[in-house]
């Protein structure tokens, strides 16, 4: 229980639409979402497919308590392989498209192949077609939002690409319900190689109802909204300042990386911050489904009512590109939002563009008239938009990501990337533990793979002294186990600031009728780490993978509280493959066994 | 002089930014009452830019932050 058992498979070179059983002891053994979707993947032989052909696949995925009466369980994943590292992609994304899926009867939703003509799915509970999409061509994804509501009905969800992810643009998210976004590691180019431009979901449910044991249900549920609501962060705390709070906290310990990373304090912090935000743009806070906590941000943007930035596109539009006008940060973060662009990859890509202008290496006369020279506030809405609908050489390196454009120019060390996705907004040399998952996380850069700043700097569960190295390792790991289960399960990782192992092994036996122990969900979750691993292994990952930029490790901090740190990785790094089991960077036959993945065993 | 800097709702009514003569205050604990705000109220408080306690000592020409529970990501 927890499943439909229902899986839709959709061959777009066929047009065949098969229903597939979900092998229900599999999916326990994977949770759902990012954790079974991986392992779809891994057994289907999509590690080797180059990730913008027919062979690779879309796996549009829920977890058992998606749309389940339990806090924040609005979340469904985008797993394939990405295209922007050549590594596993798992997005994860809110609203309410999500939700339908789940409530229409689907635990996922495989596509596979390659249309002929462009096409988008409708999907209204068991009936899945196919239709003509050449007409949304070139149409941006918050008006196809609307053109396929209008034309669906107002109780359609749409999923959708822009024009970013038509375009095969390596830094193309998928969006869903007008501004939330599948957002990293090029999702929407996979999309868009398919010719697939969106679906639409329609549901009669209203309601989750293959819940095991709805009592205990109940139970879990009221502990966990108990715990969110006492936090002071679920609480209250998000919903008053969203996630772009953090900017001053972060500024304030000096660990906000500044123009593409060469300082890591930014003056003028204050003017991009949440509180300024607040002062003077929010309109209201937005929840996703089912989300008591309400980090959204829906913000006037010269008149238009639109969604706000999170706090990673403020820091990357701003302290990261020299710019505190965070007017024209909420007017690109809604230009990512209508291209279908992963807000944070895409300005850290111009940041680093405008490091290459600094060095000369990028001179004034490619820039067709646009200098990417630091704080233009024309340069980052015109470089947004060339991205977006890329046409000159230049504008399709710069949407190929930071690691490709410095390449290109002969300084690859320039680009702030790890597996060339960008790293996000926390300078890890600052930071000890974040470093380490940076490093290791199997999609590349990104900070939703063991969130070290929440012991690390904001004192959650309990206060780490963000400065030292000791049994960071360990912390790591059990961080990336339990959003691993996290997100398999369907929940938004912002539960776990009040929520801990115990809540979740609750909720997922209440919904799928197992007997687990908290340490047998971790054990899940380490199990879904290794499997993603195992995926990276076979589609060419190599040691060396697991790095980060030499400026994180060779060059301290240049200005701020933080001044003179380094990572100190090559410290901590061996201590986490211990912890993990792992030798160079990959995981012993017996840490395979040890973890019930036979199928990997020998590979 | 001590730089206090205030942060999300801990500025309701008290501003962001004041300078405070050193010598009237022993610890950050001191300031924190002398603001009027509740202990409970103080998540995260860093003097110049590393975690510490309302106990910690502070002196002339330090910067005392002061955060409610805030989180994100």
């Amino acid at each position: 229980m927890g499943y439909y058992e229902k899986i839709a498979r959709i061959n777009l070179t066929t047009g065949e639409i098969k229903t597939q059983k979900l092998d229900v002891e599999i999916a326990k053994k994977f949770i759902g979402g990012r954790g079974l979707g991986t392992k779809i993947l891994y057994d289907e032989g999509v590690a080797t497919a180059d990730p913008l052909s027919a062979e690779n696949k879309l796996v549009y995925i829920t977890g058992p308590l998606t749309g389940a009466a339990a806090p924040s369980t609005g979340r469904y994943m985008v797993v394939t392989k990405s295209p922007l590292t050549g590594m596993i992609a798992c997005s994860n994304s809110g609203g309410i498209w999500g939700q339908k899926l789940k409530y229409a009867g689907w635990d996922a939703v495989i596509v596979e192949g390659e249309a002929s003509e462009w096409t988008y799915i409708t999907i209204e509970d068991d009936k899945i077609e196919l239709h003509d999409a050449r007409e949304y061509l070139g149409v941006k994804s918050e008006a196809v939002d609307e053109m396929l509501k209008a034309k669906h009905g107002d109780n359609a969800s749409v999923l959708n690409i822009g024009p970013a992810g038509e375009k095969k643009v390596l830094l193309a998210a998928i969006m869903n319900d007008k501004d939330r976004a599948a957002g990293r590691s090029g999702v929407g180019a996979v999309m868009g190689s398919k010719k697939l431009k969106a679906i639409v979901v329609k549901a009669t449910r209203t309601k989750l109802d293959v819940i095991a044991d709805i009592d205990a249900l109940k139970a879990a549920t009221a502990r966990s909204m108990e715990l969110i609501r006492e936090n002071g962060v679920t609480g209250s705390g998000l919903r008053a300042y969203g996630t772009a709070v953090l900017v001053n906290i972060i500024n304030n310990i000096g660990s906000l990386p500044t123009k593409n990373w060469q300082e890591s304090y930014y003056e003028q912090g204050e003017d991009i911050s949440g509180e300024t935000l607040a002062e003077k743009y929010l309109v209201k806070p937005s929840a996703c489904a089912r989300c008591p906590v309400a980090c959204g941000r829906v913000v006037n943007i010269n008149g238009k009512i639109a969604g706000g930035p999170e706090y990673e596109p403020l820091w990357a539009y701003g302290a990261n590109c020299g710019n505190n006008d965070l007017n024209v940060i909420n007017e690109c973060n809604m230009l990512c939002n209508e291209y279908g662009l992963d807000a944070i990859s895409t300005p850290c890509t111009i940041a680093a563009a405008m490091e290459l202008y600094q060095r000369g290496a990028i001179k004034e006369e490619d820039c067709a008239g646009v200098p990417l020279e630091w704080g233009s506030t024309k340069a980052l809405i015109e470089w947004t938009k060339r991205m977006g609908d890329p046409e000159t050489e230049l504008d399709w390196l710069m949407s190929s990501g930071s690691a490709r454009l410095c390449e290109h120019f002969g300084m690859p060390e320039i680009s702030m990337s790890v597996k060339k996705q960008e790293m996000p907004a926390y300078d890890a040399r600052g930071v000890q533990g974040i470093g380490i998952t940076y490093a290791t996380s199997n999609r590349g850069g990104c900070h939703v793979r063991g969130y070290m700043i929440s012991p690390e700097v904001l004192g959650l569960p309990t206060q780490l002294d963000r400065t030292v190295t000791n049994e960071k390792a360990s912390w790591a790991k059990i961080f990336q186990d339990l959003t691993a289960v996290i997100d398999s399960m369907g929940h938004c990782l912002f539960t776990s600031f009040a929520m801990g192992a115990q809540e979740y092994t609750d909720l997922l036996n209440a919904a799928t009728g197992t007997n687990h122990t908290a340490e047998d969900v971790l054990e899940i979750g380490d199990r879904i780490y290794n499997i993603e691993r195992m995926f990276n292994k076979a589609a060419g990952m190599k040691p060396e993978d697991d790095k980060l930029p030499k400026r994180l490790i060779e060059e301290p901090i240049t200005n701020g509280p933080s001044k003179g740190m380094v990572s100190q990785l090559p410290l901590t790094l061996p201590e986490y493959y211990e912890a993990r089991g792992w030798v160079d960077a990959f995981p012993t036959d017996e840490t395979l066994k040890k973890l019930g993945l036979d199928e990997c065993v020998g590979k | 002089m001590i730089e206090v800097r205030l942060f999300a709702t801990l500025r309701e009514g008290r501003g962001k930014v004041m300078m405070l003569p050193a010598e009237s205050f022993k610890n950050a604990g001191e300031i924190i009452a002398y603001l009027d705000i509740p202990p409970e109220e103080v998540s995260i408080l860093l003097i110049n830019g590393f975690h510490n306690k309302p106990e910690s000592e502070v002196k002339d020409g330090d910067i005392v932050a002061l955060f409610p529970p805030v989180g994100g990501g």
